[in-house]
């Protein structure tokens, strides 16, 4: 018997009312990028794993009552899917202010004022206040490194730089401790990032990070210029795809 | 916050020997990073810290992620744990049941705050969300051995007698 090759269809998906067509696979998101329909993303990063980890991306199915990440979530036959209705609109601005105040941002004073994608989509979605208080946590800054720092002050736990430095770099000098409101990026055992022995210096991590957590100690206020597509060129260099 | 107090072990240990026959049995399999965990805490009672780096030497697996692994799960612990050790549930039906209280007077009775050991190193306290014992409720584990339906005011009494006994 010979296996029959797998049909090569094409989905067909309604979007905001509006039908597209998609390949088999592809993500909610990949058919939005294509089509040019906007949708908000942190921790989604092209060239890298996709963790489903900052929930901006959420989406609204019909028919399923929870709503879903669209970095995460494959497009299936005649789905019918809402990017912008108002309880999305809702839910975003919430998912930001919640990630406002779970660690101190305080963008007048960041190195990557006016060049952050946390700013940037607090703008987007018309955030004027955070409702929460502020937990204002403990963190520290690792300044050991003799390129960079890591302020965890300013760390979303997006974990773009933990994936970027196992997958593109190879090195895995970053990942994450504990768990829930106490987790944190760490270095190599939660050590100082200057005298770890796995980084290379290679700086992947810097250019993703979507806000000033890692930044280059050369930068000044307000100068930090931010390159994630660095990395999603390289990897598509590679030949894998994102 | 701060890192959690380094205690080594030597590595003439002839337990380490022990330690690194277990990773061997394993195949130096990197998928076995959380069974050869557990060995280490079962044969020393914690995670010493410069064991941990020969289990990511040996397993191939990046330091960063063995220690995200050894601090997401709370089982683990990189502290000597205290000669004995207690553990109250405070799961649901525990916590309905007055989990609270129970934990109130062994801290109370014995000095120890929960996650700590007292200064003698005699009692540890923890607390586990569920224990799957609900029926038991409110349950505590003291060395391995599950105490049924306790109540505030037997506990001392009991831990006192388990205090007494090995020594």
């Amino acid at each position: 018997m010979t296996p029959l090759a797998a049909p090569t269809t094409t989905i067909l998906v309604t979007i905001d009312e509006k039908t597209y067509s998609a390949d088999p696979g592809e993500t909610i998101l990949d058919v939005c990028k294509r089509e040019g329909i906007n949708i908000p993303t942190l921790c989604f990063l092209e060239g890298v794993s996709t963790v489903g980890a900052c929930r901006l991306c959420l989406i609204e199915i019909e028919g399923t009552r929870k709503l879903l990440p669209a970095c995460a979530t494959v497009v299936a036959p005649f789905q019918k899917v809402k990017t912008n209705s108002d309880r999305l609109k809702k839910n975003r601005r919430m998912t930001l202010e919640l990630l406002f105040s779970e660690r101190n941002h305080i963008c007048s004073v960041c190195v990557a004022n006016y060049n952050c994608r946390l700013q940037d989509l607090a703008h987007e979605v018309g955030m004027d206040h955070v409702r929460f208080p502020y937990l204002f946590p403990d963190c520290n800054v690792d300044g050991t490194n003799k390129i960079y720092n890591i302020d965890h002050n300013r760390c979303i736990m997006c974990t773009k730089c933990v994936r970027t430095c196992d997958e593109v770099e190879g090195a895995h000098t970053w990942d994450v401790r504990g768990r829930g409101f106490e987790s944190r990026i760490i270095a190599d055992f939660d050590e100082a990032w200057g005298t770890s022995p796995t980084c290379t210096l290679c700086g992947k991590c810097v250019s993703v990070c979507p806000t000033g957590a890692l930044w280059h100690k050369q930068s000044v206020q307000n100068n930090m210029k931010k390159s994630p597509e660095m990395v999603s060129e390289l990897t598509a260099k590679r030949g894998r795809k994102g | 916050m701060s890192q959690a107090q380094v205690v080594d072990v030597p590595e003439s240990d002839p337990r380490v020997k022990q330690m690194l026959k277990v990773i061997k049995n394993y195949q130096k399999r990197p998928d076995a990073l959380v069974q050869v965990l557990h060995a280490v805490q079962d044969t020393f009672g914690y995670l010493p810290m410069n064991l941990i780096r020969v289990v990511s030497k040996e397993l191939h697996i990046p330091p960063s992620r063995v220690f995200g692994v050894v601090t997401f799960y709370y089982y683990f612990s990189l502290k000597p744990k205290g000669e004995h050790n207690c553990l109250v549930c405070t799961g649901t039906a525990c916590y309905v049941k007055g989990a609270q209280k129970i934990i109130d007077q062994i801290s109370a009775s014995f000095g120890v705050k929960d996650g700590q050991t007292t200064p003698d190193n005699k009692l540890g306290l923890q607390t586990a969300r569920c224990i799957g014992c609900c029926g038991l409720a409110p349950a505590v584990v003291l060395d391995n051995e599950i105490l049924p339906r306790t109540d505030p005011a037997q506990i001392t009494g009991l831990i006192n007698a388990r205090l007494g006994a090995k020594k």
